[in-house]
């Protein structure tokens, strides 16, 4: 079994005008950047993004924005980008606005075959509106569907030809749920390996949930914010 | 009267050792700084990290590692990673002790806003409607009043709503409030040199004094 294209443009030749994708990472942090750019190439319209950011102005789906290649956007926090907001405000973009949890979650739902997740997240606010709540204990809940996208796009750090995938540090974040829950899911990685190289305890997406894998090269790995301290001297 | 430090420093009292702490975005962020030596805590990103660090040397910044604020940061000795799902997972299980976050509106009876101003900003809710869906200790850091000097502790929030009835306890520049059950905000401390008339003023929420209100140490 070989799940290995040649690189980002072989890996999206079948994302079309209209696709719902879901796009992995936290901001710029464990962002599918080279399928970013190579969607941006292509000039694919009408899309409808799933994914907790919207990019900021020059990177990341910022880029696509830009381009007014996006429907719809499904995010919870889009805070970053100016052109966003703008596109937003202007009635120009679709948006759906979702708590960062049910996003996740109902990546998850979709990666372990079940319809729908209850959370308490959004009851009494107008993130309930139209949808059915239940009550356990006690509590109400909202009921949220499982996503159904065309492609999921994630980035990991290391992955083998089988698809197995490894993340590094808080990049990790949606990649993994997200890698469950697409139809056909694309991972880009910054490091290939054989298979057997990646330790079978360890690996964080088994690959029967991925079906194509590329290596990026020059991952820019932008920092959105840049915080340090000064060392004692 | 306190400035955002001291908001921060009066909050980092209410953290118990063996604490899991979720901190947002601001003022709640800072309160990581104030944490006494002896009160062991495990700070919770909810981007997937429990064992939250400082932020890294100059030169050593991970563009892999970073908070829910997108600010680079440091893992510790002990700490974890995981997916956006278990992260949301054990906030919803309750496994997080404690929640700050700032708002910009809190009613008397423990609702939040802090996501949405219509037709002006539009920001998104993030974790937050997550957190204070589930979590059972919330303190809100946040200024007593607006930019244009109004109350943001109402009778009832007037913009969209982030969460019911979840509120337990607020900080401000002037004073420390507990929300109550059944409604309303008690006064329990305030800030140095700020009186108890310039509080009432300053909220338009239901606000209760039971005798002498102590001024905090900060």
């Amino acid at each position: 079994m070989n799940k290995v294209v040649s690189g980002a443009d072989e890996a999206i030749r079948d994302i079309e005008d209209g696709s719902m994708l879901m796009l992995g990472g936290f901001g710029m942090c464990g962002l599918p950047e080279k399928c970013i750019l190579a969607l941006v190439k292509k000039g694919v319209k009408n899309l409808t993004c799933i994914s907790n950011n919207a990019g900021v102005d020059d990177f990341g789906i910022g880029l696509l924005l830009h381009q007014h290649q996006v429907k719809k956007m499904i995010s919870s926090y889009v805070g970053e980008n100016a052109e966003f907001e703008r596109q937003l405000l202007s009635g120009e973009l679709e948006v759906e606005l979702i708590p960062q949890g049910t996003l996740a979650t109902r990546c998850m739902a979709a990666g372990y075959g079940m319809p729908a997740i209850f959370t308490p997240a959004g009851i009494g606010t107008e993130v309930a509106i139209g949808k059915e709540v239940r009550n356990f204990n006690g509590k109400d809940y909202l009921m949220e569907m499982a996503f159904d996208a065309d492609f999921a796009i994630v980035k990991a750090w290391k992955g083998d030809r089988l698809g197995n995938l490894v993340y590094r540090s808080t990049a990790r974040n949606f990649n993994p749920v997200m890698a469950m829950a697409g139809k056909v899911t694309i991972a880009e990685v910054e490091e290939l390996v054989e298979p057997g190289e990646l330790d079978p305890d360890n690996i964080h997406t088994p690959g029967i949930y991925v079906h194509r894998i590329f290596q990026g090269e020059n991952y820019e790995k932008r920092i959105e914010q840049r915080t340090v301290r000064k060392k004692p001297l | 009267m306190l400035d955002k430090e001291g908001i921060a420093k009066r909050i980092a009292k209410e953290i118990k050792d063996g604490y899991y702490v979720n901190l947002g975005i601001g003022i709640p962020t800072l309160v990581a700084n104030y944490i006494p030596d002896d009160v062991d805590v495990i700070l919770q990103s909810e981007n997937g990290l429990l064992g939250m660090g400082p932020f890294p040397f100059e030169g050593e910044e991970d563009p892999d590692t970073i908070n829910a604020g997108k600010q680079t940061i440091t893992k510790l000795a002990g700490s974890a990673v995981f997916d956006s799902a278990m992260s949301f997972g054990m906030i919803r299980a309750k496994k997080v002790n404690l929640t700050i976050l700032g708002a910009m509106e809190v009613s008397e009876n423990g609702d939040i806003a802090n996501w949405k101003i219509p037709g002006k900003m539009v920001k998104g809710m993030g974790g937050a409607m997550d957190l204070v869906a589930s979590a059972e200790n919330i303190i809100v850091a946040m200024q007593h009043v607006n930019k244009a000097g109004e109350s943001k502790l109402l009778p009832n929030c007037t913009l969209p709503l982030t969460g019911i009835n979840c509120v337990k306890k607020i900080v401000t520049e002037l004073a420390v409030l507990d929300v109550l059950p059944e409604g309303g905000f008690r006064l329990l401390e305030r800030a140095p040199g700020v009186t108890v008339e310039e509080i009432i003023k300053a909220t338009a929420g239901k606000l209760i004094i039971d005798g002498d209100v102590p001024e905090m140490i900060v």
